[in-house]
Order: C-alpha cells, then sequence, then structure tokens
C-alpha cells in the first residue's frame, strides 16, 4: 500500500510537468489548429541554456528566470519567423516544418552541448521536506511549480486584458481583428508563453530524467496522451489528463516494469483517439458537409 | 465506336527508362564495393519512401512512424533466416505480407484519426517501437537489445560477381518490381481513388468510393513496402538491433518523401539518394551535422520548393521541352 502511495505521489509530480507541456500544446493548437512536434525540443534546448547559465556561474534561480525569458522571445521569434509564412498551409507543410524544427533543435544540441547525459541540479534541498516519506523534495518542489505556473496562466488568461485578447484572437480571428485586437501578435505571445513553460517543463524534468539531447522524446509522448485524453481544444481537460497519464505512467510502470513506458503511451493514445477523440473534455468536433 | 488508347508510357519515355535501366546495371562494375553497399541500401530506402509516399502524398494520410514497420520487415527477414533457416530470398516476400497485415489492423483504427491525429499516433507507434523490441518477452527470438546478426548471402556459383553486387542485384530486382507494381496501381481506378479521398474525401464517397477499405488497404500497401524494404535493408545490413529502428529511422523516410517529391513516383528515388549520401558528406563536419541539414532542407523545401525534387525536375523538363517545341 505504502509502495502504491508512493508511486501515486511521486505520478502527480511527473504529471504536473506533462500537464504543463500538454497545456503548452493544446495553447498552440486553440490558437492555430497546430500541433507543435517540436515543443519537447525546444523544452530540452531551454533547459541546456539553463544548464550553461547554471556552469557560467549564475545562481539557480537567475539561470531558471533568465532561461524563462530568453524561452518566450525565442518562441516570439520563431512563430514570426518561421511559422507565420505556413500558417494557412496544408497540414502536411505545417507538420514538415515542426518536424524541421525537432530535428534541427535536437542536432545542434547534440552538436552544441554533445550526446553525452549530464546531471542537471534541482533547486530543491536533498533531504525531504516537512519530513514526509512519500515524496522527494524535488517531486514535492516541483509540483509546487508547476501548480503555481498553471494558476498563474489561469489568472492571466481568466483575468487580464491581455488574455482576454489572446482567447478572442485563438476562438474568432476575424473578429477580434475587427475590435483590434492584434491577432499576429496575439499568435506570437501564445508561442513564447507556450515556449517559457516548455523551459520550465525541461528543467523540473531534467534532474529526473537526465539532460541529453533526446531527453524530451518520453515527456512530449506523454504530454500528447495528456492532451488527448483531456480532450485537445480544452487547457483544463489538458492539465488533468497530464496529471491522470503521470499516474498513470508511474503505477503501470511499477507492476508492469518501466521497459514499457512508450508502448503504454501508445495504447493510451490509440485508445483514447479511437474510443473517444474529443477526449474527456473537449468538445466534439461536427463538420458540415 | 472506338475508343483510342494513349500508350501510357510514350516511346521517347520508354527508351529514356530502357537507357537508365541499363547504366543502374552496369553502374555496380565501375564503383568500389563499399559504393555498391551505399547504393543498394538506397535502393532499398527507395522502397520505403515509395511505400510511405503512397501513404502521404497519395492517400493524404501522414505516418509520422513508418520506422516501425520498416524494423518489422527487418525483424521477420532476421528472425526467418538467423532461427527458422529460411533462405533469405524467400524471407522477403513472407516479410511483406506481414507488414501488410500489421499495416492494415494499424489502418483500422487510423480511419477514424484525421490529418494531426494519425500523424500523433504514429509518431507514438515510431517512438514505442524499439521499446517493444527490446521486450523480455519477445527476446528469445529478436535477440533483446543485442540485436541478431545475419549471414550475408552468396552469389549463386555460376555467377562470378561480388557478394555486394549480388546483393545489389537482388535488390535492384524487386525494386523494379515494386515499382512497377506501385506505377500501374497509382495510375488505375485504385490508385484515382486514393487521390480523390485525399482531396475531396466527401465527393468521392458520393462517387462511391469506399473510403475506409481504400484507406485502410493504402496504409496495408504502404507498411507493406516499408516492410519489403526493412527486410532488404537488414540482409544488407547483416544486422538488425532495437535502436537502429528509433524514431529518427522514421524521420528519414518522411524526410525523403518530402524532399524527393510528394505524390510523385520517381521522387522516391531522389528522396532515397539525398537521404544514403548527405550524410556521408556531412558526416564530415560533425556527427549531428546531417539532421541538422536534414532539418533546414526540410523548412526551406517546404517554402521554396513544395513539390520536391520531383517537382523541379518536372519544371525544368517542361520548360525544356516547351523551348524545343517553340523552335
Amino acid at each position: 500500500m505504502d509502495l502504491l502511495i508512493h508511486q501515486i505521489l511521486s505520478g502527480l509530480a511527473t504529471g504536473g510537468i506533462y500537464a504543463s507541456m500538454a497545456l503548452a500544446l493544446v495553447m498552440i493548437y486553440q490558437a492555430t489548429h497546430h500541433v507543435n512536434f517540436a515543443q519537447g525540443e525546444m523544452a530540452m534546448f531551454a533547459t541546456y541554456l539553463a544548464w550553461t547559465l547554471l556552469q557560467s556561474g549564475l545562481p539557480y534561480w537567475g539561470a531558471f528566470f533568465l532561461t524563462v525569458i530568453v524561452s518566450f522571445v525565442a518562441g516570439v521569434v520563431i512563430e514570426r519567423v518561421i511559422i507565420r509564412p505556413v500558417e494557412h498551409a496544408p497540414v502536411l507543410s505545417v507538420v514538415t516544418v515542426f518536424i524541421g524544427l525537432l530535428v534541427i533543435f535536437n542536432s545542434v544540441a547534440g552538436w552544441v552541448f554533445s550526446y553525452t547525459i549530464k546531471p542537471f541540479p534541482s533547486p530543491f534541498p536533498e533531504k525531504p521536506l516537512f519530513g514526509n516519506v512519500y515524496m522527494s523534495s524535488h517531486e514535492l518542489g516541483s509540483m509546487g511549480i508547476t501548480l503555481v505556473l498553471l494558476l498563474a496562466l489561469f489568472v492571466f488568461f481568466r483575468f487580464t486584458p491581455l488574455g482576454l485578447a489572446m482567447r478572442a484572437a485563438a476562438q474568432n480571428p476575424v473578429s477580434s481583428r475587427l475590435v483590434g485586437v492584434r491577432v499576429g501578435w496575439m499568435l506570437a505571445l501564445g508561442w513564447g508563453l507556450a515556449a517559457a513553460i516548455g523551459g520550465v517543463a525541461g528543467m523540473m524534468i531534467a534532474p529526473i530524467v537526465y539532460l541529453e539531447p533526446n531527453m524530451m522524446g518520453g515527456v512530449l509522448l506523454y504530454a500528447f496522451a495528456g492532451a488527448l485524453l483531456g480532450g485537445i481544444d480544452s487547457p483544463g481537460g489538458a492539465v488533468v489528463g497530464g496529471f491522470i497519464v503521470g499516474v498513470l505512467e508511474n503505477v503501470v510502470g511499477t507492476y508492469l516494469g518501466n521497459e514499457l513506458k512508450f508502448t503504454i503511451a501508445l495504447i493510451l493514445i490509440v485508445t483514447v483517439l479511437v474510443i473517444r477523440p474529443s477526449g474527456l473534455f473537449g468538445k466534439v468536433h461536427v463538420s458540415r458537409v | 465506336m472506338t475508343t483510342t488508347h494513349k500508350p501510357a508510357l510514350s516511346r521517347n519515355q520508354l527508351i529514356g527508362l530502357g537507357l537508365l535501366l541499363v547504366g543502374i546495371c552496369v553502374l555496380p562494375f565501375f564503383i568500389a564495393n563499399y559504393r555498391v553497399f551505399q547504393l543498394t541500401l538506397a535502393l532499398a530506402y527507395a522502397i520505403a519512401i515509395l511505400g510511405l509516399n503512397m501513404l502521404m502524398g497519395f492517400n493524404g494520410q501522414i505516418s509520422l512512424g513508418h520506422g516501425a514497420f520498416y524494423a518489422i520487415g527487418a525483424y521477420t527477414a532476421a528472425i526467418l533466416m538467423d532461427k527458422g533457416g529460411v533462405p533469405y530470398w524467400l524471407t522477403i516476400p513472407i516479410a511483406g505480407v506481414i507488414c501488410l497485415a500489421a499495416g492494415f489492423l494499424f489502418g483500422l483504427p487510423a480511419l477514424r484519426l484525421e490529418g494531426l491525429y494519425l500523424s500523433i499516433a504514429t509518431l507514438a507507434l515510431g517512438i514505442a517501437m524499439p521499446q517493444i523490441l527490446k521486450h523480455k518477452v519477445f527476446e528469445h527470438w529478436t535477440g533483446g537489445s543485442q540485436g541478431l546478426v545475419i549471414m550475408k548471402p552468396d552469389p549463386p556459383e555460376w555467377l562470378k560477381i561480388s557478394q555486394d553486387q549480388w546483393l545489389y542485384f537482388f535488390v535492384l530486382a524487386w525494386t523494379v518490381l515494386l515499382f512497377f507494381i506501385a506505377w500501374n496501381l497509382l495510375r488505375g481506378r485504385v490508385g484515382r481513388a486514393m487521390v480523390a479521398i485525399r482531396d475531396q474525401p466527401v465527393a468521392a464517397q458520393a462517387m462511391g468510393v469506399n473510403t475506409a477499405m481504400v484507406k485502410s488497404m493504402t496504409f496495408g500497401v504502404s507498411a507493406m513496402y516499408t516492410g519489403i524494404a526493412g527486410a532488404l535493408g537488414a540482409i544488407v545490413v547483416q544486422f538488425v538491433a532495437p535502436d537502429s529502428f528509433g524514431i529518427f529511422l522514421s524521420f528519414t523516410l518522411f524526410i525523403g518523401v518530402v524532399i524527393g517529391g510528394l505524390s510523385s513516383i520517381s521522387g522516391a528515388i531522389y528522396g532515397a539518394l539525398f537521404i544514403q549520401f548527405i550524410p556521408n558528406v556531412a558526416d564530415e563536419i560533425s556527427k549531428a551535422a546531417p539532421w541538422a541539414i536534414y532539418g533546414v532542407f526540410l523548412i526551406a523545401f517546404m517554402y521554396v520548393m513544395p513539390t520536391g525534387v520531383a517537382g523541379f525536375v518536372r519544371i525544368v523538363k517542361a520548360r525544356f521541352l516547351r523551348g524545343r517545341v517553340s523552335q
């Protein structure tokens, strides 16, 4: 029983990371109906940036916030320069561009930082916080950070004029443009936010999976599973889905062995898509003929 | 009432094709064995890319995980040869049949998935494949993460050529056969149905095309091509291991399709040559350089040449021919 509780709790901790990645995916999907396959590699690159900053002697939180800011700017720039020309192109062209981005980030990271696995520090103390025996302090801390992040995003989208403008631009670009919202820039801001969230997720998962160019492959897959489970057009659903997937991964991994982690994600994705393509909380998509 | 049948290929095209084939046949006698090996592998890639192109270019279904079918084909050949003692030439059709079934089965749920969803599901398949191959349940057959080593087949005794040259002709024969079948399939009734589903799914259905059947069969045939390519590739490389069939193999095939030219049969050849020989050039810069170059090419092609090399060749040819006519 203790083992199960332990697995569920640490599943919630990694689930928070999947949830934030899933949320980043959903944000871009809602605004443009693109699925950003390069999301994981962008987060990986941000984590390498944080690692470089830490190596040069910056304190952890300094490096953390600098990385978040740089990721945000990089996300905006990528949207403006690379994604914008194919904004209305057929699905296949967009997927191709994302795959191109993915392999570029992956190979440049391997080129610059080499493929050797590096340890990445956790900002949290070694010994468990608050004397609890179920979670390590990194698990507890990363869960706290993802929860704060999700809350901040909720407040931003719900209560600020900019957040409202961004939601409007995603939902109805034509009308938004008529009332003076700069839709193009809202999309770019969404990309920036998604990249920044990805950066945080990368820095939180790196102490667990270690730093290497392919570290985000599995995380991205679980983020997809979470986003699809919750409904790819529902931000709240994506967060819930991410947590569920995290718990599922840990519990199933404990009892069936870790060698099949990706296969579980595959089965989950195919099952959700076949049985309920709109996910738990998504809108059922009806197309008019 | 008589209808005049236009021949499928003009006389000039037939002559060109014949000359090309003769050139390909004499080539291995003039280059080093290592180059022959590389060309053989490129031919295998061409088959795989053609298979993926049927699915993506002609039928409009995106797969980011075709490396999985390549792996299934490769492992089928390796296991049959290593554990079953089956002769190498017999493993190819068996691998094809197994991948046809696997692709058809995966294609069934894929029916409900459109565009992006299918690409996510296939991506998951591609990422999960090495793990499945490594799993201890199959370890007895697959050799776990160690993989399997295959014996290099000898040429028949009456032929005085090297093993590499023999393999080249063996793979070439399969390539010609499969390209011929694909060419016939794609310009016929089935091919038109595939294109109709890609362009106007609703209209195609209204015209009586069995959309579900055609889509899952396309997935099956596409997986079959890729699986045969995997089996040929395994025999050429003489080795299979789970980690050589990771997600980046799927990306490689995807890149071959896009660079070579979507919905073009000849594009498969250009794509295969690209993915086989660019790394040779780029490896000298850095181990990671080929992928950086692939990525840049992918994005650049989407902006300036969305029809790939085959489309470019078509444009150049059209311009050249038009110039001649006006003279």
